[in-house]
């Protein structure tokens, strides 16, 4: 916006201000009725929803599976759908942050001085794609379910360690045949062709982030983690 | 000028001087120079206004406050300031954001009375507000919901302002101050998560930890700072204690004061669409 725009808004401002009402008590009573309002929703949700406490913290478990308060769905969301395993950090990390310089910046990134939504198409078509997009993502978290079967044929050896692997919440961020999520991790339905089951084992207990550890397995459960490695080293496309 | 109640003039500095008018404009030359009168007489004559001033004591008080802060001027120039017309009820966003804030900040001091961060005991203590304690579970109840409510609403309000065209001159630091906001209510959102201590909370900040340290550059600082180390540890639960209840919703308030005055200094916006009206229709409109 150029002077001469700033002071025609300044003015046109000054104009509808001395119009309008005073703000005690035509705005104050509006604002009072929305804080009634937030009042009555937020006791009726806990009134409705209670506050539910799951079972203790307890690092040593495996069959967790991480799951964000829905409102973190968005960016949760945004790993899945990011699948080669390079771009992680960008979605992890990087369009976060992106999404954050450019809200911080908006105000300098767009110098229209028109403020009407209808009268500035790009602005209002943007702000709808992203609402949408948030929406979208939100919702996919929300159905994405926490699957804990794998209904991939094995051999009758390494059933327990299927069974294990079904439940220690792998299938939060891997595919293994049919179930589980595509992202953030690999597909593991033909994982043992692309690793030895050494390599298996040692990213089981030294995994890169955001993958939890299994070192707590490994030293409760000795027999449990063996089958979950013989599982994963067993599991190959050509089979 | 019937506006200010006695108590809230000006008072003579000295018994029997006459005060200069003033600045708050509230000075009224003859309530003044009763009260200089009436300074003047024995003690015995004096008595009685100071009873009629102890049966108005709240007055009194107010006016004390008054004298020596000026407060009254200020609270009027800002609850009688003028909204521009049209404003409409996506405008009380804000505010209703600011009093979810205030709902959570009250759940949140009496959670903190039974709470414990210690690694041990969090759990523990968490169960036993949620459990044993007269209301416990409805006031935790109120604090989650709570939360939820206000990132909805900051969303909305971010929204609003967003489509209103609000953030363009002269508003772009307000802008910038509310989007830090909205950034600090999702820290408040992501710190608060871990502090029942349960299963669901442990591992999604574990993963949320592991997230933030992936990060190039201060990636891996900014996790080793929330985790209080390079593992998850006791360290960790009073480290999110302490940004969740005293350094993220002290640097909200204070935002929310910046966020206040700018809204203050330059004016609600009005709608886009609406255009004032030329001087002569509106003395048209008031006939």
């Amino acid at each position: 916006m150029n002077r001469q725009e700033k002071e025609q808004y300044l003015r046109e401002y000054s104009l509808l201000k001395n119009q309008g009402k005073s703000f005690f008590p035509y705005a104050v009573i509006k604002d009072s009725f929305m804080a009634v309002l937030v009042m009555a929703v937020i006791i009726f949700m806990a009134l409705l929803l209670g506050a539910e406490l799951g079972p203790k913290a307890d690092p040593t478990t495996t069959d967790f599976v991480p799951r964000p308060e829905w409102y973190f769905f968005f960016l949760f969301e945004l790993l899945r759908v990011v699948k080669p395993p390079e771009l992680v950090v960008m979605a992890t990390v990087g369009i976060p942050t992106i999404c954050m310089v450019l809200l911080i910046l908006l105000p300098f990134i767009d110098r229209n001085p028109e403020r009407n939504p209808l009268k500035r198409p790009i602005a209002t078509l943007a702000g709808i794609t992203t609402i949408g997009a948030m929406a979208y993502l939100t919702l996919l978290g929300a159905l994405a379910g926490t699957p804990t079967v794998i209904e991939l044929e094995t051999k009758p050896q390494f059933e327990a360690g299927r069974d294990v692997a079904a439940q220690s919440g792998c299938l939060a961020c891997h595919q293994i045949g049919e179930n589980g999520n595509s992202g953030p991790g690999p597909n593991l339905t033909d994982i043992a062709e692309r690793l030895p089951r050494q390599a298996i084992e040692r990213t089981l207990l030294n995994p890169t982030s955001p993958m939890p550890s299994y070192q707590a397995l490994k030293d409760e459960q000795p027999e449990k983690f063996d089958d979950l490695v013989g599982y994963l080293g067993s599991l190959r496309e050509t089979e | 000028m019937k506006m200010l109640p006695p108590a809230l003039r000006p008072r003579p500095k000295k018994p029997g001087i006459k005060p200069a008018k003033n600045g708050n404009g509230s000075g009224n030359g003859a309530a003044v120079d009763e009260n200089g009168k009436k300074s003047k007489p024995p003690l015995k004559e004096r008595a009685k206004p100071v009873v009629d001033g102890a049966a108005e004591a709240g007055v009194g008080t107010i006016g004390w406050v008054d004298e020596r802060s000026g407060l009254t001027p200020f609270l009027r120039g800002f609850m009688y300031r003028k909204v521009p017309k049209g404003i409409n009820w996506f405008q009380t966003l804000g505010a209703a954001t600011m009093f979810a804030f205030a709902a959570q900040a009250v759940t949140g001091v009496f959670l903190a009375m039974y709470y414990d961060p210690n690694p041990t005991e969090a759990y523990e203590s968490a169960a036993r507000i949620t459990n044993e304690l007269f209301l416990g579970e409805f006031v935790r109840g109120m604090h989650r919901w709570g939360a939820s409510v206000m990132i909805v609403l900051i969303f909305l309000h971010m929204g609003r302002t967003f489509f209103y065209g609000a953030y363009k001159y002269p508003r772009e630091l307000n802008w910038i101050i509310g989007v830090v906001l909205l950034i600090l209510t999702m820290v408040m959102g992501l710190t608060g998560y871990l502090l029942p201590f349960d299963q669901r909370s442990f591992w999604a900040t574990e993963v949320a930890v592991a997230l933030t340290g992936s990060g190039p550059m201060i990636g891996p600082y900014l996790g080793d700072f929330l985790r209080g180390g390079a593992e998850f540890g006791p360290a960790t639960l009073t480290r999110f204690y302490a940004l969740h209840m005293l350094l993220v919703p002290g640097l909200i308030a204070a935002l929310i004061g910046a966020h206040l005055y700018l809204v203050v200094k330059l004016g609600i916006t009005a709608p886009p669409w609406l255009k004032a009206e030329k001087r002569r229709e509106l003395s048209e409109e008031e006939i």
